[in-house]
């Protein structure tokens, strides 16, 4: 090891604090790159495999009653890989101990076991016997939710007769990564199962020997979706086939998609930020270290080393920096990423996990780190090499001071000599301050960026469960009904008001593109669940016409006033024109809303109802859920409190766990900035400020001067932080958002003081480590020395 | 090497600093013989400490000629220069100039690692009496001794020239004279040519010849029939 080598670790021990300082900057960075990117990679990679292993279907369809000979007919559309017919019903469901109503989805399997698509993940247990009505296998986040073990029992109502059901196995399958309920937004686990039985028991059940329901296709790579869908369509129609649909419309993947979605585009606008942010810091700072080198640089230089060689000794000497912090940065995101991985792993229910490996990201991450810190080396090396040896040695020449106002203002009037100092020496360092100022606020930014995740979903339960949708509770039945429905759910126990829906599944099209929806009927002068416009006001519907999801009239291109196309999905099937009459801001799906009367004239029918939104009196909980469980044509009963702890529990959970970690990330890169300004502004001024005790200032006084320029510095950064954090926080929302769910751009007070406090603090903090620099000052040493 | 290790013609140098333009030499004629001990009297900025930067190759004339030996110093470029610092030129600095994160001998071998015929660090420092001291840091060693390191690491290059700028200048008169003393053995054993800056008039009695300097000119130039020793110094 040469000495220079010697030297540069003897540094780095000297000062290891800034050092560190800086390193976790850098770690910061490449952390939140590394876990974020990295646990993004890894779910969807789990996602793929476990689609895969278990055959997760690409189409969908449901049919009221076709015969199973259909089945071959259907494997010969071009494009279809295999085909599983089966038959699926809801059925309420009466568990032990559990008042409320709940709701099960039941499947058949093949008497041969596992079904071709779908195939379900054993946990524990087993198949049913074939032709055994009273054993089925469940979801284990049903069985989880009651403690349910292999042998327990519950009962359900099977085409109007209850039948007692014994658990064999519970399983977890790729169809119900999220398991929602009829009428539902949320998972409800306690509420609503997955049971699935064999196909015999189920067939005489329902009375569908011979017959399916409900159909899955896996496709052939490179088939066309929309085509196979449209042959499929054509072939269930003459049996009652309701519009088949693919992964997009399927609610888990959907729902699972979009929150990897969200991971995703979170991890593609926040971390880049982050590194970046480290990186501008890192280059900031350490360009400041080694222009503090200038006499040693000049000493190098007056005995005879190359510029080369003294290039390579700091930009050795920044690389080692730089190199802990990526060490530590990929360290702890490699196992914040596995935890994070593990959490959302959990949350998912995957049965396995996939870790992807990422070489690259490491590599990006650290490439862009060296380079910054190199860049910053070499700045502050070209203008100290630009010296003969013989200045660099010496302190540099006073600076060229600026009078701040004219001569006959006397400043020195204005302010205190101290405030004069500092704010000449700012006005010195114009380029200095500003970078500085902008790091400052780069950190604020980062913060209130992060906060605003966690403001977001706020935000939008605000918006949604409390602006809008606000019934208690949501009855879906299991087929339309007539209007009388209305007057018959009045009367149940404890409910106070009702307001009936009726929903259609449609494709809406526009200039070419095209999306499949519900177009939901309702009164016009609904107030349980009501229409919220941009503005965050509640409006009427209009009376003619079409109102849509804001987010559905920008992926339609379409505006209000334009005439869209509507494939009618039910019924007579029509292609109808509507206008749009209406953008409506709502946060979750992508929704058609129109009168109900007018809904009615389009579908050619009597006034009908699929469900009823109603509020009902607490106290009479139990009469009204008994009740609504006596009710025959119920499929089920969404609790919009439970949705909305559920919510919480998920969705939100998804977002609120990254923004932990994002806020964590961010608090140690403003820590990082803060202190390295105020350290660095000591090392540079330590002379001069030395000079001053010698004259007689005080420690406090000296503080004071250098204290008054971070304080200045870090207010100024404060307003510039909030409009850079805003511009973060709308690009963030921006990327974030999807056809399942958006949230309103609401930065909230809060974030901006949280954000600027934290930063504050980290100035503070700095300053009490300055503060013992200051007092271990050597006077005399000063004096008498130049290094 | 030739009779004349420097020779100086109508050197000139100025230069800015901050605001103000200084005219640090002023057309300066010279001539500095081989094995020679020389010091350089005269007040603060009168132009020694400019001369002594240029000759060491660490500032550039702004008109003139300087020649060491057959090669003209004004002409070289910053890596010219560099070879020239690092193979025939040792410097000691008023203020030492050591690295504080280094050892007196690793400061030493900060030097030796690339010069081209180096003697040992350890002997460098036998040479001016630091051997034992060979493992402190600057922060351990006395002023004189933080000298007599730097002494160490200019000699351990066998340079031709030994430019001393005040290397006495923040020592007491004891310490001063063991460092003179060392510059003094370093002359004699391997017959380093010497320029000494110095203010103190008591040092000029060690030398050849002295020149006075005043307003960027040599005034006066004095030679000593016979040097006297260091240990007969006093100040």
């Amino acid at each position: 090891m040469g000495v220079l080598d010697v030297k540069l670790l003897r540094d780095l021990r000297r000062m290891w604090a800034q050092a560190l300082a800086i390193a976790l900057v850098v770690a910061g960075g490449v952390a939140t790159s590394v876990l974020a990117v990295g646990s993004f990679r890894s779910l969807e990679e789990t996602r793929a495999a476990y689609y895969e292993r278990y055959e997760f279907a690409d189409v969908f369809a449901l049919v009221k009653r076709a015969p199973k000979t259909l089945a071959n007919q259907i494997a010969e559309i071009p494009g279809v890989a295999a085909v599983e017919v089966r038959i699926t019903k809801l059925a309420l469901l009466n568990i032990p101990d559990f008042r409320a109503p709940a709701t099960g989805q039941l499947i058949s399997l093949p008497d041969t076991g596992q079904p071709k698509l779908n195939r379900l993940y054993m946990r524990t247990g087993r198949m049913p016997e074939p032709g055994r009505a009273d054993e089925v296998v469940v979801n284990e986040s049903f069985a989880k939710a009651h403690a349910f073990a292999l042998g327990s029992r519950f009962s359900a109502i099977l085409n109007g007769r209850k039948r007692e059901l014994g658990i064999v196995g519970i399983a977890l399958s790729p169809e119900f990564v999220y398991a929602i309920g009829p009428g539902d937004r949320m998972p409800d686990n306690s509420r609503f199962a997955i049971i699935w039985m064999s196909e015999k028991a189920l067939a005489s059940a329902y009375d569908l020997d011979g017959a399916f329901s409900s159909v899955a296709l896996k496709l052939l790579r490179g088939a066309s979706e929309s085509e196979v869908i449209a042959r499929l369509d054509a072939l269930l129609d003459p049996f009652g086939g309701q519009a088949a649909y693919g992964r997009r419309d399927q609610t888990s993947d959907a729902y699972l998609d979009h929150g990897l979605e969200m991971l995703k585009n979170m991890s593609r606008t926040l971390p880049p930020i982050f590194l970046l942010v480290a990186a501008f810091l890192v280059n900031l700072t350490l360009s400041r270290i080694v222009a503090l080198e200038r006499e040693q640089i000049g000493l190098l230089k007056a005995i005879g080393y190359h510029g080369a060689a003294i290039a390579a000794h700091y930009v050795k000497f920044v690389i080692v920096i730089a190199s802990i912090g990526i060490v530590i940065g990929s360290a702890a995101g490699t196992w914040l990423g596995a935890d994070i991985t593990r959490i959302y792993g959990e949350f998912y229910q995957f049965p396995f996990l996939v870790f992807a490996r990422s070489p690259d990201l490491y590599a990006a991450a650290a490439l862009l780190s060296i380079a910054a810190a190199v860049a910053g080396a070499v700045r502050a090396l070209r203008d100290v090499a630009a010296l003969p040896p013989a200045v660099a040695m010496q302190p540099p020449a006073p600076p060229r001071v600026r009078r701040l106002l004219p001569a006959r203002l006397a400043a020195h009037k204005l302010f205190s000599q101290p405030t004069l100092m500092m704010l000449r020496n700012v006005a010195q360092h114009p380029i200095r301050a500003a970078f500085t100022v902008l790091a400052m606020a780069l950190a604020t930014a980062i913060l209130i960026a992060s906060l605003f995740l966690n403001g977001a979903m706020d935000g939008l339960i605000d918006v949604t469960y409390f602006m809008s949708d606000r019934q208690d509770a949501t009855i879906s039945f299991i087929e339309k009904r007539p209007q009388n429905v209305v007057a018959q759910i009045s009367r149940l126990p404890g409910v106070l008001a009702v307001e009936p829906f009726r929903q259609v599944p449609v494709r809406i099209r526009f200039g070419g593109r095209e999306r499949r929806v519900m177009i939901s009927g309702r009164p016009r002068d609904a107030d349980l669940s009501r229409i919220i416009d941009a503005h965050l006001r509640p409006v009427a519907l209009p009376e003619a016409g079409l109102a849509i999801s804001a987010w559905l009239a920008q992926l339609l291109g379409a505006r209000v006033g334009d005439i869209v196309e509507v494939d009618l999905l039910e019924g007579q099937r029509r292609t109808v024109s509507l206008p749009v009459s209406a953008l409506v801001e709502d946060y979750f799906g992508i929704n058609g809303m129109m009168d109900s009367g007018a809904l009615a004239q389009l579908m050619r029918e009597a006034p009908a109802v699929n469900s009823v939104n109603l509020s009902f009196d607490g106290a009479a909980r139990d009469p009204f859920y008994d009740a609504v469980k006596s009710l025959p044509t119920v499929s089920g009963l969404a609790l919009q409190r439970v949705s909305l702890a559920n919510f919480r529990q998920s969705l939100a959970l998804v977002v609120n766990i990254m923004a932990s970690i994002y806020i964590g990330l961010a608090v140690v890169i403003a820590f990082g900035v803060v202190y390295n300004s105020a350290r660095i502004s000591l090392s540079e001024r330590g002379r001069e400020l030395a000079s001053l005790r010698v004259l007689g200032f005080t420690r406090g006084e000296v503080l004071h001067i250098l204290l008054l320029e971070l304080g200045l510095l870090v207010l100024l950064a404060q307003p510039p932080g909030w409009a850079l954090g805003y511009g973060l926080a709308w690009t963030l929302r921006n990327n974030m958002a999807g056809e399942l769910m958006r949230t309103p751009l609401i930065v909230e007070p809060f974030a901006y003081a949280l954000a600027s406090a934290i930063v504050i603090v980290a100035a503070l903090l700095s300053a009490i480590v300055v503060r013992r620099r200051i007092n271990r000052l050597d006077l005399v040493s000063v004096l008498k020395t130049r290094d | 090497m030739p009779e004349k290790v420097f020779r100086a013609r109508g050197l000139t140098k100025t230069y800015k600093t901050g605001e103000v333009e200084v005219h640090a030499l002023r057309g300066l004629d010279l001539d500095i013989a081989n094995r020679e001990v020389v010091v350089l009297l005269g007040p603060s900025g009168s132009g020694k400490s400019t001369l002594l930067n240029i000759m060491g190759g660490l500032d550039h004339a702004t008109s003139g000629s300087l020649f060491f030996g057959d090669i003209d110093l004004t002409n070289l470029d910053d890596r010219g220069l560099t070879a020239y610092r690092r193979h025939h030129v040792g410097f000691v600095f008023q203020f030492y100039n050591l690295v504080p994160s280094l050892t007196a001998y690793e400061n030493v071998a900060l030097v030796t690692e690339i010069a081209e015929h180096p003697m040992r660090p350890e002997e460098a420092l036998a040479l001016v009496g630091l051997e034992s001291r060979a493992d402190h840091f600057p922060a351990q060693l006395s002023g004189g001794e933080q000298q007599r390191v730097a002494i160490a690491r200019a000699i351990a290059k066998r340079p031709d020239v030994l430019l001393c700028d005040e290397p006495t200048g923040a020592l007491d008169s004891k310490t001063g004279i063991i460092v003179i003393d060392a510059l003094l053995g370093v002359n004699s054993q391997l017959g380093t040519t010497t320029l000494i800056i110095t203010h103190n008039a008591s040092i000029q009695s060690v030398a050849d010849r002295v020149l006075s300097f005043a307003d960027g000119h040599i005034s006066g130039i004095h030679e000593n029939s016979a040097r006297r020793a260091a240990a007969e110094l006093s100040w």
